[in-house]
């Protein structure tokens, strides 16, 4: 498979590129920021989402999805990592629908996934509960209990937990924190008895949560894959997590680094132009690499989740690892190359350093990963 | 692509495994260690062993040694796709390259496309069988990093011209049996406008090498010397006085080359390797945490090249590369190997400072280590990289 977009998927970069800028330019999360949006995110827009097909578009098309791909779904989440646009799309769309798709049973995915297609479902997967992410780690408590579990414990970052209509909650049902056996996911209704959701205004703007889950009740039905076997489903349903993550940084990174290479062409100093000190020009240059490197990489990794999620792993690693360093290196060179204008508020540049920041935490940061990659290779 | 295509492409990988598999020695499918191991060609070559002559007259006669090259010089006339095929089938059961060449990897593309039909005919054949051996006279000792002050003059004298000046930097002049060299035509023009592209036999009456000692104790490059060689003015490559425009287009295959440098995903990984030395823990992990996460990135690091490497022959079959990027290439791909020499020396430790010993196979590790430091020099400094991404990439004023 080459690394390049085909042409329909640069037809669909084209929509994305056209819908998203045209609505939702930087200035939309600043307009939310600001008024204190209740939702945090805008409700039209995510019905033109669904209207392209794009909040269905992991959804197979027999859910009434348009049944794409995870090289697809990075490029709308490149798109959205260029104007910084709060959308559901990761959550519901992406983490969500995967794991429905993946895990569920026909009941439940009937259920479900037309809703999350047609925009009418939103959803998230409630995953960390430290203030790093380790999900052998999960220890909050499910317990059998007549019929169906109850569920004890607390999660943070849940993304657009908030506003979600249905919380697909990682839990211990046997075994130790730190062990794969264990794990099992629940579909829990975020209106359910015992349910706590304290909304978190993070950095970056966007929409998480913490949830306290106190002796929540549920029926056995709700159980999504196998009782303490939700490792495997959960190492694939969080590569593409990853894989889009590492996408919408790819977007960040480079239009962040657009921005300040049109700086260094019209910001003037000493009497000229500061794009002609060589000491910016080959940090710039070396900015370029990183990003162009590092987009291979997540090309490379969301084609392997395409080609088999189970065998993705290590270029996921690579490619999250690689994004994190090269998006915190592009806004910091972003802000630093934007001077004192750099620091204001004014100035869209630090919304890009903000975001990125919430970006790297999500699903385990470069870290985290490049660890992943020495012990998948045995050292 | 179409079904047909896919299809047709199965069948030519299918061909291909089988092909490999019944021809390919058992001998040529580790990886080179030495110089000995690699086949330079040329009218004084040798084989180091049986399995190396069988292997290259093999692949020499599918035409393979240059798959893409059109059949009629002597090349494979494969398709871009089909060899990539064959390049991750070689790859897979780790297949030496038959031949090495800066004929194959420079001079060729060049010929290719600036060549005229007699010049194509006469030399391209000879790359592709490994008959000719060339050399590239480019730099010299006062036009390094700035090629085109280059002052080796060439004056004409009826059909021909008589050559004067020094080149420095010569890879292998003394084993070459013809030079691809950069003259000055017109000491009148602008430096970039009175540059010749032209091509003549080191036997040539006037020519003489001298080897240069470099730091790893080897002496892989040459000063070259030209005392009124008399070359046909028709060797000249292209248009006389436009030969900058040769040089530019060659330097982007040479960058491509040295970018590939280094053992990139074949041998040992590192992490095995400085297990060897420094050990691992209960869990198996490197009993040295700071070296383990500096392979760790480095792993990363060549991991997300490898892809983009690919990605820059998919983009340029695509029609869709920028002619620099492979500026881009050479400078990360040259400092990686930089690093990874430096994490082999480092999981080394004692061991990998032994200069002459048989047990450091002649002190194989700090040489290699050494040679690597010319990798971010040759061929264009990284600060000549970095400057030409600026300039011709992201445009910026100045540069």
């Amino acid at each position: 498979m080459a690394l390049v977009l085909t042409e329909e998927q640069s037809m669909l970069r084209d929509s994305a590129r056209g819908l998203i800028s045209g609505k939702a330019p930087v200035s939309h999360l600043r307009h939310l920021r600001d008024s204190k949006d209740r939702v945090g995110f805008s409700k039209e827009l995510w019905h033109a989402f669904a209207e392209m097909g794009f909040a269905g578009l992991l959804v197979p098309e027999d859910f009434g999805g348009s049944g794409l791909g995870y090289v697809e779904a990075g490029v709308v989440m490149e798109e959205i990592g260029r104007t910084l646009m709060p959308s559901p799309f990761l959550a519901t769309s992406v983490v969500a629908a995967s794991a429905l798709n993946r895990g569920g049973n026909a009941a439940q995915k009937s259920e479900y996934l037309p809703k999350i297609a047609s925009g009418s479902l939103l959803a998230t997967l409630a995953i960390d509960e430290g203030a790093k992410h380790r999900p052998l780690q999960t220890s909050l408590q499910a317990v059998r209990a007549g019929n169906g579990f109850r569920l004890s414990g607390a999660k943070a970052l849940v993304v657009d937990g908030h506003v979600v209509d249905l919380l697909i909650v990682a839990a211990r049902t046997a075994g130790a924190a730190g062990e794969r056996e264990g794990l099992t996911l629940f579909l829990v209704d975020p209106k359910a008895k015992g349910v706590a959701i304290e909304r978190t205004i993070m950095v970056d703007a966007h929409n998480a949560a913490r949830i306290d889950f106190a002796n929540v009740e549920v029926d056995a039905d709700s159980v999504l894959g196998e009782v303490d076997q939700a490792a495997n489903l959960l190492d694939g349903v969080l590569d593409i997590g990853r894989g889009a993550v590492a996408a919408e940084m790819v977007g960040l990174s480079e239009e962040v680094f657009g921005r300040t290479v049109e700086y260094l062409k019209s910001r003037k100093q000493f009497g000229k132009l500061i794009g002609e000190f060589q000491a910016l020009q080959h940090r710039a240059a070396e900015l370029y690499i990183d990003i162009e490197i590092t987009r291979a990489a997540t090309m490379k990794a969301l084609q392997a989740l395409d080609a088999d999620v189970a065998k993705a792993a290590s270029s996921v690693a690579v490619a999250k690892a690689r994004a994190g360093t090269t998006a915190t290196r592009a806004v910091q060179e972003g802000v630093q190359m934007h001077g004192g204008m750099g620091m204001t508020d004014q100035f869209d540049i630090g919304f890009f350093m903000k975001r990125a920041r919430v970006c790297e935490e999500l699903f385990g940061d470069a870290n985290y990963h490049t660890e992943q990659l020495a012990r998948a290779r045995g050292y | 692509m179409s079904d047909t295509e896919t299809t047709d492409l199965e069948t030519f990988r299918n061909e291909t495994r089988a092909w490999l598999e019944a021809n390919c020695p058992p001998e040529m499918r580790k990886p080179a260690t030495s110089d000995a191991d690699v086949f330079w060609g040329g009218r004084n070559a040798k084989f180091s062993s049986e399995p190396q002559r069988i292997w290259f007259e093999r692949m020499r006669d599918k035409g393979w040694t240059v798959p893409d090259w059109p059949k009629e010089y002597g090349g494979g006339g494969l398709s871009a796709a089909e060899h990539k095929v064959l390049r991750a089938e070689m790859a897979r059961i780790g297949a030496r390259p038959p031949l090495s060449s800066f004929g194959i990897w420079m001079l060729g593309p060049a010929l290719l496309k600036y060549g005229n039909e007699a010049q194509k005919k006469e030399h391209l054949p000879k790359i592709a069988a490994g008959e000719i051996r060339w050399c590239q006279g480019y730099s010299e000792p006062n036009a390094g990093s700035d090629l085109a002050s280059l002052q080796t003059r060439a004056e004409s004298d009826g059909d021909d011209f008589i050559i004067n000046g020094q080149k420095i930097w010569t890879s292998y002049a003394n084993y070459a049996d013809w030079i691809f060299c950069l003259v000055r035509t017109d000491p009148a023009a602008k430096k970039h406008d009175g540059i010749s592209f032209i091509l003549f036999d080191m036997t040539s009456k006037g020519v003489s090498t001298k080897p240069i000692l470099l730091i790893s104790g080897y002496s892989p490059f040459c000063e070259t010397f030209f005392d009124n060689v008399r070359v046909p003015k028709s060797h000249v490559v292209g248009t006389i006085n436009r030969g900058w425009d040769v040089a530019k287009y060659l330097l982007q295959h040479e960058r491509a080359m040295i970018s590939g440098m280094g053992e990139r995903g074949v041998g040992r990984p590192l992490g095995q390797i400085a297990a060897d030395t420094v050990g691992t823990d209960a869990q198996g992990r490197l009993d040295d945490v700071m070296l383990r996460g500096q392979i760790a990135r480095f792993d990363v690091d060549e991991a997300a090249l490898a892809a983009c490497a690919e990605r820059a022959v998919d983009l340029a079959k695509a029609g869709q590369a920028h002619p620099a990027f492979s500026s881009a290439m050479k400078y990360y791909g040259t400092e990686l190997n930089k690093r990874r020499h430096e994490i082999l020396m480092s999981a080394g430790g004692v061991d990998a400072l032994e200069w002459e010993s048989e047990r450091s196979k002649q002190g194989a590790k700090p040489r290699a280590w050494l040679r690597t430091k010319a990798n971010s020099i040759e061929g264009g400094t990284s600060e000549v990289m970095l400057g030409i991404v600026a300039k011709r990439i992201l445009d910026l004023p100045g540069a």
